[in-house]
């Protein structure tokens, strides 16, 4: 199963890029108190899912298969300033949340697939949350739209 | 005659389970005058707490003298509280009231005529609209204007200037009672009613010092613990309350959770349903959606897991849960201590999942009265002035803003409904970095209100910020505007507001406005006028001029949704007693409570939201609320608890939390100007239990530094009640009074040490849940200024004088109780 290995490899990857860069928006826009609190909370899912695919990885293993690579994406290193910054960072985030759940529904039919239950639970709860991860930050990036476009100064 | 200070809820008429509330008349006259020289009385209800309680204004020789209890009312049978006796009327005609308008000149405020004052306004507003349109506007207002000028500040924002930036100080009392009611519901609506007391077995108070923030409420109670089949009472709260006491004294339970810990209290509490098999499992299946997930979220909440976290014995949480499950009727109420917690609205819808798994709503006794903090934050919840939408709609149904749009004549597209309007906490963040640039500020005082206070100051101080201000006094918040507008108050004005249970009344104007003071619904036509907003037909926008007027076109846009008032009319309103809505066709008499036919207004074209995910705040879109079909079923949510934002360390390792007392309302802007409201809580305080004292060599009446990570106080210690690790201090206390004090200097401000955070689904502010560190400072003089009456009274009884000192205050009870509209007690 050299490709569901790989996937695994990547969910653990991009959950990581993904925990780190909620991390990297929390510290780059403290002064916007629901975004610090919120990325550090959406963080820690990421962090709890990596912990859990823990238990079942070393019956795949985690391929360093060069192909898929190309999929990593890259995480938010440095946040942008301001109110577009912020709007930008957080669609950011919204594309790294993407990679992540797409990369959940693919390991979970793998997992019922091999009937692997355990693997299959931890795909489904996860994809779950990284659901309500998006939404979190389709939200937000909602109410930030308009006054960031509209009246914020220029970036 | 009473001294209402000393004696707080007044004289006891008990009486027993299912019977009518006894009537008794409470009366106050102020400067020595006797009942009989009143000129006259006039119709109106009481501002002073979000209670509503019917009263009379007695007016002599042109000014409001006094104020008596209606006996005909169903809110208050009669009664009113201290606030409401000695606080009504004395600050009408205080001295300093604003008399004429002030416009910020070489850095002063100085007086002018309305022309400059209004034209400054609007020549501003026409400039930013000009150069950068309307979300340059923000509106910041109150839970204390009328039905008429929230609906008509809602029509110049939403459909004159198009702005979503409009909010309430309701955000931080009430907006977690709104967002509840929306995530359990479908939308907003008190489901229960006053008359609950009367038939209920079980009354829980969580978050919620009944006894001292609606005292009236409280000797409703009162009368049913002291009368026959009384009914047990279950307090949560970490201070040794009033109504902690009575918990212990009619056998029930005082649950004191650590601060910031409601929500696994209340998780264990509903596992405990489910254990013991407590639940009505096919009325939940009939009415409801979410059960098993509910089941699932509270299972880790052991009482042995909650008694880990909150520190509650694992036996009393048994105990409360097993009255909860085994009562026949249990009324809920839920205040501030649930409200301005950590993980507000989970906590609260909380309380009504334990209704719902128990099929308990609907019927007299089993009912939830989630409160509100203030007297009209019910309207501004209604009316659309914060942030919500005419009549409990929907911003994003496009058939409600369609509704609207065809009310107003405007086009949909100026309505703002691309996002949920913005709340108040992010309204004040879009002015920090003033991208609101022109922000209106009524009937309220953030200076010292909100949270971290050195920043709302700095922020009304930042010059690229045009603030207006509309009050009655020169608030600390009005210090820092760029135009002050004299505002009339209560009796000097008409109009309706609604309290917490439903209940309209017509509030009369009794005498005139001081100087130039013109009425808020005057001075925001003043404003409409002078920008000339127009509907698409070239008409006025707003056609209105009287606050009758008003009441009609607001009337009309209810028409078929939740909170209709089709049925309403101030000839109505001035009848024996305020009426609770829907008054409708089917209602003509107004409706007690909601829900009797546990049909919930969760359709999805019908509800007043989607919903949202409890921990994050992500909103459930119209899609995927289709999809669940709830169709009149209520939603049962739940979440894990999660620790608070700010825990204690080693350098803040204490629990911080704010609060109020029986004397004072907000920022004592009234009750302040009261002499026995004042010198019955003169100053701030601080209250710490005994061993934190002890430990800290604290003795009572010392001056104490009080330091949080931003901010610190200075002020005395009361040994007293609050449980041990915890800190309590009042929030009343700003700097109005202080000669010579500016707001950045003064030292006894709770809000100094409260944090930037808030609820992430009701966008309510957490002023309940901060670290701090205490340290002495010198030895006091006395005790600390802190009444012995109530929650705030010393440890060790006896250690201090009593508060006592109100003028005396006329109360009788009557023979004969009168009839009350829809009171299930006197239905034969």
């Amino acid at each position: 199963m050299p490709h569901l290995s790989t996937y695994v490899g990547l969910a653990d990857h991009s959950e990581r890029t993904l925990a780190d860069s909620f991390r990297a928006v929390a510290q780059g826009h403290a002064r916007e108190a629901d975004v610090f609190h919120t990325c550090q909370l959406l963080a820690g899912w990421s962090d709890a899912h990596r912990e859990r695919l823990a238990t079942v990885v070393d019956r795949y293993g985690e391929d360093e298969v060069v192909e898929p690579e190309r999929l990593h994406a890259d995480g938010l290193a440095e946040v942008r300033e301001g109110a577009v910054g912020l709007l930008r960072d957080l669609q950011d985030l919204h594309v790294l949340a993407s990679l992540v759940q797409t990369t959940w529904t693919v390991v979970a039919q793998a997992a019922q697939g091999v009937r692997d239950r355990e693997l299959l639970e931890i795909a489904q709860d996860a994809g779950v949350e990284t659901s309500r991860q998006i939404t979190w930050l389709d939200t937000r990036m909602k109410a930030a739209a308009p006054q960031a476009l509209i009246v914020g100064p220029p970036s | 005659m009473l001294d209402r200070i000393a004696d707080i809820w007044g004289e006891r008429t008990p009486h027993a389970r299912g019977t009518v509330w006894p009537a008794r008349v409470d009366l106050h006259l102020t400067d020595g005058v006797a009942e009989q020289d009143v000129d006259r009385w006039v119709q109106s209800a009481c501002l002073l707490c979000s209670n509503g309680c019917g009263c009379d204004i007695a007016v002599k020789d042109g000014r409001m003298v006094g104020i008596r209890g209606r006996a005909t009312d169903v809110v208050n049978h009669g009664r009113l509280g201290p606030k409401g006796l000695y606080g009504s009327t004395p600050w009408a005609s205080s001295p300093d009231r604003l008399t004429r308008p002030l416009v910020r000149e070489g850095g002063r405020l100085v007086e002018t005529d309305w022309e400059t004052a209004m034209g400054r306004v609007v020549e501003r507003s026409k400039q930013l609209l000009a150069e950068n349109g309307p979300l340059t506007h923000g509106f910041y207002t109150s839970g204390q204007l009328f039905i008429e000028e929230y609906y008509t500040l809602a029509v110049i924002g939403k459909a004159g200037l198009g702005t979503p930036h409009m909010d309430g100080n309701t955000r931080l009392c009430t907006a977690t009672s709104a967002a509840a009611f929306k995530e359990s519901f479908g939308a907003d609506g008190q489901p229960g009613s006053y008359t609950d007391i009367e038939h209920c077995d079980a009354v829980f108070l969580y978050g919620h010092n009944m006894a001292e923030t609606q005292t009236v409420l409280w000797a409703r109670i009162l009368d049913r613990t002291h009368g026959a089949d009384p009914p047990r009472i279950v307090c949560v709260d970490p201070r040794r309350t009033p109504v902690a006491e009575e918990a212990e004294r009619t056998g029930g339970v005082h649950l004191a959770p650590r601060v910031g810990t409601n929500l696994a209290l209340m998780n264990g509490l509903t596992r405990e349903l489910f254990e013991h098999g407590w639940v009505d499992e096919d009325w939940v299946a009939a009415h409801t959606l979410g059960r098993d997930e509910l089941r699932a979220v509270v299972d880790p909440y052991t009482p042995e897991e909650v008694e880990r976290i909150c520190g509650t014995p694992a036996s009393d949480v048994r105990r409360a849960a097993a009255i909860f499950g085994e009562s026949p009727n249990v009324l809920s109420t839920v205040l501030q201590g649930f409200y301005q917690s950590h993980q507000a609205t989970a906590a609260s819808v909380a309380v009504h999942n334990l209704h719902l798994l128990r099929g308990m709503i609907g019927r007299p006794g089993a009912g939830v009265l989630q409160m509100n903090g203030q007297p009209t934050a019910q309207n501004n919840r209604e009316c659309g002035a914060d942030g919500d939408f005419p009549g409990f709609r929907n911003w994003g149904n496009p058939q409600h803003v369609e509704e609207l749009a065809s009310a107003w004549n405007v086009d949909p597209l100026t309505i703002p409904h691309w996002a949920p309007p913005t709340n108040a906490m992010q309204i004040f963040n879009y002015a920090e970095k003033a991208s609101i640039e022109l922000l209106w500020i009524s009937a309220t005082n953030p200076a010292v209100s909100m949270p971290e206070s050195s920043r709302i100051r700095s922020i009304l101080s930042k010059p690229e910020v045009f603030v207006v201000v509309q009050d009655l006094f020169l608030t600390e918040t009005a210090e820092l505007a760029d135009v002050v507008l004299p505002a009339a108050g209560w009796g000097e004005k008409t109009g309706t507001f609604t309290n917490v249970n439903r209940t309209v009344h017509l509030s009369e104007q009794a005498v005139e406005p001081p100087g130039e003071a013109r009425s808020d619904l005057d001075i925001l036509l003043m404003y409409a006028d002078a920008m000339d907003f127009r509907d698409l037909d070239g008409n006025p926008l707003i056609s209105w001029r009287t606050p009758e007027q008003a009441f009609d076109a607001w009337r009309a846009v209810t028409a078929g949704r939740p909170v209709d008032y089709t049925g309403l009319s101030y000839e109505k309103l001035r009848g024996p007693s305020g009426i609770p809505w829907p008054v409708d066709e089917e209602h003509p008499d107004g409706t007690d409570r909601l829900y009797t036919d546990f049909v919930f207004p969760t359709d999805t074209d019908y509800c007043e939201t989607y919903g949202h995910d409890l921990v994050t705040g992500g909103a459930v879109t119209e899609q995927e609320h289709r999809a669940l079909r709830p169709a009149g079923r209520a939603f049962l949510k739940g979440a894990p608890y999660l620790p608070a934002h700010e825990e204690p360390s080693e350098d803040y390792p204490l629990l911080y939390t704010t609060g109020r007392t029986a004397y004072q309302f907000h920022t004592r802007t009234k009750t302040g100007r009261s002499r026995p409201l004042h010198d019955a809580a003169p100053d701030a305080w601080v209250e710490l239990s005994v061993p934190d004292a002890a430990s800290l060599g604290i003795s009572e009446g010392d001056w104490v530094r009080v330091e949080s990570p931003r901010g610190a106080i200075e002020v005395r210690a009361r040994v007293g009640q609050v449980m041990e690790g915890a800190v309590f201090a009042p929030f009343h206390y700003g700097s109005w009074d202080l000669d010579g004090v500016a707001p950045d200097e003064q030292d006894r401000l709770a809000n100094e040490l409260t944090m930037t955070v808030w609820d992430p689904v009701s966008k309510q502010p957490t002023f309940k849940t901060a670290a701090c560190r205490v340290t002495k400072v010198r030895d006091g003089d006395g005790p600390a200024p802190a009444p012995t009456t109530t929650a705030s009274a010393p440890a060790r009884v006896g250690s201090v004088p009593d508060t006592r000192g109100g003028p005396p205050s006329g109360s009788h009870v009557l023979a004969d109780t009168p009839t009350y509209p829809l009171d299930p007690s006197q239905e034969s």
